[in-house]
């Protein structure tokens, strides 16, 4: 193993450690909350990533399946009597797979458009999921919103806890989904199909079949973390979930740390949602919230438009390449170029 | 029956004032290949603009024109420069998550300025109405309709007859080509730019004077101006306009004839039925990417 892998080793074990203990570490209430929160952002960002890095299909639209999943466990519950507790976790794939269902139906449809349109389309269908979410009052209660039951026993800095471990499992499973695809085969045609579509398509990968497959694994895991997320803040309305600005922060984060790659979206998520926690929590109150908000987001995307993590990769590579220039790691390298070269230009 | 002849004339005299925002956002398309996600915001910033003139100076909603117009469009020829223009690579997504965010800093402003209370601007045509052929037509959507109209006639008189015209349209026919031949086109997508930025404030007055709007309305516009021009065919001024009148009218009968509740989700619906028909739009050409 070489230095960097070592680095890299100690960090990610270094991560699980922290991630796993933390609420034996900070159990204070206000630290877990963001906890919850950053850990419910990685999930997000790296299941959206999963479409939008490896495909180049930038949908910001994945809110309708992060409200659809709340919609659905908050239903779930309330027709099937369920007790609060642990039990509504197991609920939670279920709601994943009514997204998948949904993401199937909008892919179908969405996916028959390219580049521009797409992202035009998915934004129309959150908004159409919106709308259906507050017109059919008598299924979701309309704007005046749903109520989930909350675990009275569950008290004091424990309350978070249980959410908390849930959001991480659904981070984990988001991960390992991504880095199983990123080695794949299927993964290997995503990318083609970013890099260029049509030549992609003449070399017989099928790609209306594979995106299609992206855009529902990624659906199924949003729809899951939207589930676990109506359960945490126990009541849910249209706005609040069917929320554009929870499907632009997940793309946010993803350009942030870099686009396309595995540990981009954590970075940038691990970064942008305790920070984002602080602007609410210190200016929420006011509108300047957005202002800073869309200050960061500016800078991000104006100074480093390809994210953090290929940046820093180039710069380590330019550091070694004097000293080094040999069979390090050959392989990942050139994986390492192919993911962080940039999406065709216009 | 004359409640949905009432609705498709109500549909017509609204769409006109979609029709004018809607060419705007294509236009920018058109001309820089870029989604101004922010268009919706732009057209609430010009409605509050002329908002606070009406209210600090008493002018007349329709005349405040003559001051946000040029105004708005100085703002967008910076915008354009500021933003726009430093992206380099992969534009199309890049320029929707910047003008995402241009969107929620002036949603931000707009809400820390004017709180996020609902504002309506107001004068004598908003409730005086006239007669014709036994519809009762209030003379605020006939005033919208024409100035509209106007500035429309303007926008396709400067594209098909200027030079300046002549550029923006070889631009959005081919970036390279148009580049190669001699136009500026850096300097042709500033002032499109702003030209598009322009119109999404004298849209605003209209918007303003007929809807009730917070600085949150910018979501629920833009995702109908979206709709509208994808329906079009993104870039088609014709097909922005003729989507616009069209998804007005079938909304407004939809109100009438089955709830206004559906109303905003038949736009949808056609949208869904058009993209399953026609991915491309009415008046679009297929996206390929160049090889």
């Amino acid at each position: 193993m070489n230095r960097t892998g070592a680095v890299k080793a100690i960090a990610l074990v270094g991560l699980a450690v922290v991630a796993l203990l933390l609420p034996l570490i900070a159990p204070d209430p206000a630290t877990t909350n963001i906890a919850v929160f950053t850990a419910m952002y990685v999930g997000l960002a790296t299941a959206w990533n999963i479409m939008g890095g490896y495909t180049g299909y930038i949908s910001l639209g994945h809110a309708a399946f992060f409200g659809l999943g709340a919609y659905s466990l908050a239903l779930l519950l309330a027709h099937l009597n369920i007790a609060p507790g642990y039990g509504p976790f197991l609920l939670v794939p279920v709601a994943g797979l009514l997204a998948a269902l949904l993401a199937v139906g909008i892919g179908w449809i969405a996916l028959r458009t390219r580049a521009a349109t797409f992202v035009i389309v998915t934004i129309a269908f959150m908004f159409m999921c919106q709308l259906l979410a507050e017109n059919l009052v008598k299924v979701t209660g309309g704007g005046g919103g749903l109520g989930l039951p909350y675990p009275r026993d569950w008290s004091g800095d424990f309350y978070n806890t249980p959410y908390y471990y849930a959001m991480l499992l659904l981070a984990v499973l988001a991960l390992g989904v991504s880095w199983w695809i990123r080695r794949s085969k299927f993964g290997l045609g995503l990318l083609a199909i970013r890099d260029d579509e049509d030549k992609a398509l003449a070399v017989g990968v099928p790609t209306r079949a594979f995106k299609l497959t992206a855009f529902v694994i990624s659906a199924a895991l949003v729809g899951m973390i939207g589930a676990v997320y109506a359960y945490y803040v126990t009541f849910i309305y249209p706005q609040f979930v069917f929320d554009p600005l929870i499907g632009i922060s997940m793309v946010l984060m993803v350009f942030l740390g870099g686009l396309g790659t595995l540990s981009g979206p954590v970075v940038g998520a691990l970064l942008l949602e305790p920070a984002q926690l602080q602007f609410a929590y210190r200016f929420g109150a006011s509108k300047l919230y957005l202002v800073l908000y869309s200050a960061v987001f500016l800078v991000v995307i104006l100074l480093m438009p390809r994210g953090i993590v290929p940046s820093a990769r180039d710069l380590i590579a330019r550091r070694r390449r004097p000293r080094a220039a040999g069979p390090t790691g050959t392989v990942t390298d050139t994986r390492a170029a192919s993911i962080t070269r940039p999406l065709a230009s216009p | 029956m004359s409640l949905v002849l009432e609705a498709a004339i109500l549909g017509i005299l609204t769409g006109g004032v979609y029709a004018l925002m809607a060419s705007g956002l294509t236009l920018i398309f058109g001309v820089m290949r870029i989604i101004n996600v922010g268009h919706g915001a732009l057209v609430i910033l010009g409605a509050y603009l002329s908002f606070a003139l009406f209210r600090s100076l008493h002018i007349d909603p329709f005349l405040t024109l003559v001051i946000t117009m040029p105004a708005m469009f100085a703002l967008g020829v910076v915008l354009q420069v500021v933003l726009i223009r430093p992206l380099k690579t992969d534009r199309e997504a890049l320029s929707v998550l910047v003008t995402y965010a241009m969107a929620l800093g002036i949603e931000g402003v707009l809400g820390y300025v004017f709180t996020a209370n609902y504002v309506e601007l107001r004068g004598w045509y908003e409730t005086a109405s006239f007669a014709i052929f036994g519809f009762h037509i209030t003379y605020v959507y006939v005033f919208g309709f024409l100035l509209c109209l106007a500035i429309l006639g303007a926008l396709f008189l400067v594209l098909y007859r200027t030079a300046f015209g002549g550029a923006v349209r070889a631009t959005m026919l081919n970036r390279t080509a148009a580049q190669l031949i001699g136009v500026d086109v850096d300097r042709v997508s500033a002032l499109a730019f702003g030209i598009g930025v322009a119109t999404a404030a004298a849209g605003g007055v209209v918007f303003g004077i007929t809807n009730a709007f917070n600085p949150g309305s910018h979501y629920d516009l833009i995702s109908r101006l979206l709709t509208i021009i994808v329906l079009g065919g993104l870039g088609s001024l014709r097909g922005a306009i003729l989507a616009a009148l069209l998804m007005l009218v079938i909304e407004d009968i939809t109100a009438v004839v089955i709830s206004p509740v559906w109303a905003s989700f038949a736009f949808f619906v056609i949208l869904v039925g058009v993209l399953i028909v026609r991915p491309q739009g009415l008046y679009g050409v297929r996206v390929r990417e160049r090889i």
